[in-house]
């Protein structure tokens, strides 16, 4: 290779760059031989070139983005998403916006007709119960309310559906409902589809006809037509049914008593057998109103009146919060703002603080006990080393669980240690040692397991120093702990440096160790992941816990990197 | 289809002299196409076992087409399920959980509500299979299997106690006439409870109590006073081995481990039955199963779920059948021959004085309660 070739800037002739450069600065474009300009041209065979290259790892990139990025992203998003209250109760979360705990009322009338509607075809589609276990992390006690509102709300209005049914019979028929709104198109496709689905059978499954209203009808009677169109779209979507085979629920017979009662000229938008109906219920309509909702969740369960179910729901209307990561730092949003949790539930700062300084502590000890086995491995003779590695490795072979539990038969008050030690007289019988289920369970157990992470890159490195420097030193005059310290030592930092990376990142995620033999001072922040995501469900929160995590991890390798430096990490020789 | 119905009947004539009248009728969807293969959810150990021998064999033996493979999974089963509903993809279809797990999947749209009435045999006098079950019933998602309860045991030769005997839940806080170590789950389901019995509420306003400030400090206060002598234990195993290397002198886990550690390995260990807290332990379907899986778990369901099976599966475990019909045919244990009536759980004698766990109360408070357990366990 020569000078000129090794510097690009010093060729004298076009290069790739420089064309295009060239080609600008020059009076006209330059051309290349097939006539197009020399710019285009060499920007396309560049990009082909990108392209062949993006194409030779692109199967390797998307295995990545597929099996890493994506879920890690996704588990990451979880805890800031809090979209399934805007989704559930899209009409509550608008209106309870302007509603003011600090006046130390429930909301008004309005809030609670929107919030029975939301909650109707919630709970028609099974969703309330959801919305009712998410905000019971908030607040316990809601899930049991959202659970009951299940069958509350079907029931809800029906005294009213019962009068309206008293003085004109036909508005308990569905049929008189389709004749309100439906357009004469629909009815007609929707007769269709009905003898479809008698000849279909049990596995029919084709949906019926998107409704459609009569503008004239939707606008004399909007907010019956507003809860109408619920009850279509879960008997569409849920239940596969057509509007035509079933009465609507009862609050939109209260929401048909409320139109007509704030606007009894609506009836003159109707004709023939429809406007008889409307006005035999007319009288009936503007005697039940005005429908006092609170009562009537009041009726279901006196706690839908308090302040504080209320504040949490408005306090939960966004659709992200920052509530999981609060939760996280052992803090908790409230209408007042950010406030400490109280001090008997604080958890997590003690569980994140203990994980850091107990991961070091077996790092440490890995360190100085790795660092003799080591040294014994790389500089005995192959043979020998050879069966010490096995010894090393063999540990490596066997279950996570077994070697866990053979701590605890060693470690546990009557165990092994415990016994040889009475035995010996070392210790007395009442004053056995406490070894297990507590913090020095942990260490024991986890600097156990995790030794081989730090002996292989130890002796990796201590491979490749030769023998012929500690020699050297001695000749020329050290100590054996001057050479070890001033020349052997130095060379092995890069694989202290590994070993210590690979064991801390390891030891701050364990939790199957510190579960079985941590007790209660000795488990880690981990065990608290796995018990959100597998037993309290709330996994918001520990997405949110694992992002935290996560993100300490990264900050300390980015404080290791400025202090010890990245470059400084061998793996191997 | 003649086949497996004669089969059937015979099967149950062979193995049941006497129950004739609900394996006489074929399950609501015989019949019907089902799919054979099929993958089912425990916990593994000695109760799956259990379930394999009662219900599973006997099955297969009528159905030889059909494969059923375990998935030992039933502690995670909830958030498994979850995460199979999201990627929608659910590969399980029956899934053996505990009743609180029952509700919470039921809550979250994950389990198919049934109709017992239509889905389950009834018992062979007739009853619907609903009055039957009764109010084990506590979920509409819900198929119980077995009642087992979580209670203590203690070793028989403990030199400190003298001739005192635990008589009641309480010596669990009593550490003058019983000291020694004694394990206690780490969580607080059960403990909150004990330690309010034993703080002198009634029983009746536990959860009342519980559900105050003042209460839940109640409870501390009295955990307080044995803390520093209890080992917190996880797993179910825990307690009996603990007993059984004599670490602790008394440890609550379920019934049915300290019935293996007393009866099959006979270690120096005694029940304590009083104020056990009963559970319930049965099967979910998931919601939205393809239709011929969902018809070949029906068709398993209406077997494994009748009189006869429920009472068979009590000659491998000591738990109760959630029947009522079921408890007069319990009959020995498989391998030792014991008499299993009097180890059961919902033995009258053994059941003088039980404690009813609230479901629905702890799915409300679980997870704050739990966060000031953990907070309190770290102090």
């Amino acid at each position: 290779m020569t000078d000129a070739a090794a510097s690009p800037d010093k060729i004298t002739g076009p290069t790739p760059d420089t064309a295009i450069r060239d080609a600008e600065r020059a009076d006209g474009p330059m051309v290349a031989a097939d006539g197009r300009p020399l710019k285009q041209s060499l920007n396309r065979a560049l990009r082909r070139q990108k392209m062949r290259a993006l194409a030779l790892i692109a199967p390797l990139l998307l295995f990545i983005l597929l099996t890493f990025l994506i879920p890690i992203g996704q588990m990451l998003f979880r805890s800031v998403e809090n979209q399934i209250v805007t989704d559930t109760l899209p009409r509550t979360v608008v209106s309870i916006s302007d509603w003011d705990a600090a006046g130390g009322e429930p909301p008004s009338q309005e809030v609670f007709a929107d919030f029975a509607r939301d909650l109707t075809l919630a709970a028609e589609q099974r969703m309330h119960t959801r919305l009712g276990s998410r905000l019971n992390y908030e607040q316990p006690g809601i899930s049991s309310l959202f659970r009951q509102a299940g069958r509350g709300m079907t029931d809800m209005g029906e005294e009213v559906m019962e009068s309206l049914v008293a003085a004109e019979p036909a508005w308990e028929e569905a049929q008189t409902w389709v004749d309100l709104f439906g357009t004469p198109d629909w009815q007609a496709e929707n007769a269709d589809w009905l003898v479809l689905k008698d000849e279909g059978g049990m596995r029919f499954s084709i949906p019926p006809p998107e409704f459609e209203f009569r503008p004239e009808a939707r606008e004399a009677l909007p907010r019956t037509a507003d809860a109408f169109a619920d009850f279509e779209l879960f008997s569409r979507v849920d239940d596969i049914e057509s509007v035509a085979e079933e009465t609507p629920w009862p609050l939109v017979h209260v929401s048909l008593a409320e139109d007509l009662a704030a606007n009894p000229g609506a009836v003159e938008a109707f004709d023939g057998e429809t406007r008889a109906r409307l006005e035999a219920v007319l009288p009936v309509a503007e005697a039940e109103m005005p429908f006092d909702y609170r009562a009537a969740f009041a009726e279901m369960d006196e706690d839908w009146l308090e302040v504080s179910f209320w504040e949490t729901l408005q306090t939960f209307s966004t659709p992200f919060t920052s509530g999981y990561f609060l939760t996280a730092a052992d803090r908790k949003l409230t209408a007042d703002g950010v406030q400490m949790v109280p001090e008997d539930q604080r958890i997590y700062g003690t569980l994140f603080l203990r994980t850091m300084v107990m991961s070091l502590g077996i790092t440490l000890s890995c360190i100085l006990l790795g660092y003799p086995v080591a040294w014994l491995l790389a500089n005995l003779p192959l043979r020998t080393a050879n069966v010490l590695m096995i010894l090393v490795l063999l540990p490596f072979w066997t279950s996570l669980l077994v070697r866990t539990s053979a701590w605890k038969v060693l470690l546990q008050q009557q165990g092994v240690i415990n016994d040889l030690l009475v035995w010996l007289n070392i210790i007395s019988d009442a004053n056995r040692l406490v070894l297990i289920n507590n913090q020095t369970g942990t260490i024991i157990a986890m600097t156990h397991i995790l030794l081989p992470f730090m002996i292989l890159p130890l002796y990796s490195v201590m491979k490749t120093i030769p023998p012929s420097y500690l020699r050297a030193a001695k000749s020329l005059g050290a100590t054996n702990w001057t050479a070890f310290w001033r020349v052997y030592f130095p060379q092995s930092v890069p694989g202290i440096g590994a070993g210590s990376i690979l064991v801390f990142i390891l030891a701050i995620g364990y939790y199957i160790t510190p579960e079985i033999v941590g007790g209660t001072r000795g488990v880690f922040i981990s065990n608290r992941i796995a018990f959100h995501i597998s037993t309290s469900l709330n996994w918001g929160l520990a997405a949110a816990l694992g992002t935290i995590l996560l993100a300490l991890v990264l900050v300390l390798y980015w404080l290791y990197d400025r202090i010890v430096g990245i470059d400084n990490v061998k793996l191997g020789g | 289809m003649k086949m497996t119905k004669l089969l059937m009947t015979t099967t149950a004539l062979t193995l049941a002299a006497g129950v004739s009248f609900a394996q006489d009728m074929e399950s609501p969807v015989a019949g019907e196409p089902m799919a054979d293969d099929l993958t089912f959810v425990s916990w593994g150990g000695a109760y799956q076992n259990s379930q394999q021998q009662a219900y599973v064999v006997p099955y297969l033996e009528m159905n030889p087409d059909v494969s059923i493979s375990w998935d030992e999974r039933s502690a995670e089963a909830v958030a498994n399920l979850r995460a199979m509903f999201e990627a929608d993809n659910v590969t399980w279809d029956l899934v053996d959980v505990v009743a609180s797990d029952a509700i919470r999947l039921c809550d979250e749209g994950l389990a198919m509500e049934v109709d017992h009435d239509e889905i389950l045999a009834p018992a062979p006098d007739g009853t619907p299979a609903s009055e039957d079950f009764g109010d084990l019933i506590v979920s509409d998602c819900y198929i119980p299997q077995i009642v087992y309860s979580t209670t203590f045991g203690y070793r028989t030769d403990v030199e400190a106690w003298g001739d005192n005997v635990p008589q009641d839940v309480c010596a669990v806080f009593d550490l003058e006439t019983f000291p020694g170590q004694r394990s206690l789950e780490r969580r607080p389901i059960n403990n909150m409870e004990w330690a309010l019995l034993c703080d002198g509420v009634a029983k009746e306003d536990i959860y009342d109590v519980l559900e105050t400030e003042e209460g839940v400090q109640q409870a501390f206060a009295k955990l307080d006073t044995i803390k520093d002598q209890v080992v917190w234990w996880n797993a179910g195993a825990d307690t009996p081995q603990l007993l059984a290397d004599g670490e602790i002198v008394m440890g609550s886990t379920y019934n049915g481990r300290l019935f293996s550690a007393i009866v099959e390995q006979d270690q120096p260990i005694e029940m304590l039955w009083d104020a056990q807290v009963f559970d319930l332990d049965g099967w979910i379907i998931p919601a939205d199963l393809p239709e011929e899986r969902l018809n070949r778990v029906l068709d398993f369901l209406w077997f494994a779920t009748d009189t006869q099976r429920l009472a068979d599966q009590a000659a491998y475990i000591s738990y109760g059948p959630a029947r009522a019909s079921s408890a007069p045919l319990v009959g020995t244990h498989a391998e030792l021959g014991v008499e299993m009536a009097p180890h059961m759980p919902t033995a009258p004698e053994n059941s003088q004085n039980i404690f009813v766990y609230n479901y629905e109360w702890w799915a409300d408070y679980r997870d704050d309660l739990d966060a000031q357990f953990q907070a309190w366990l770290a102090q």
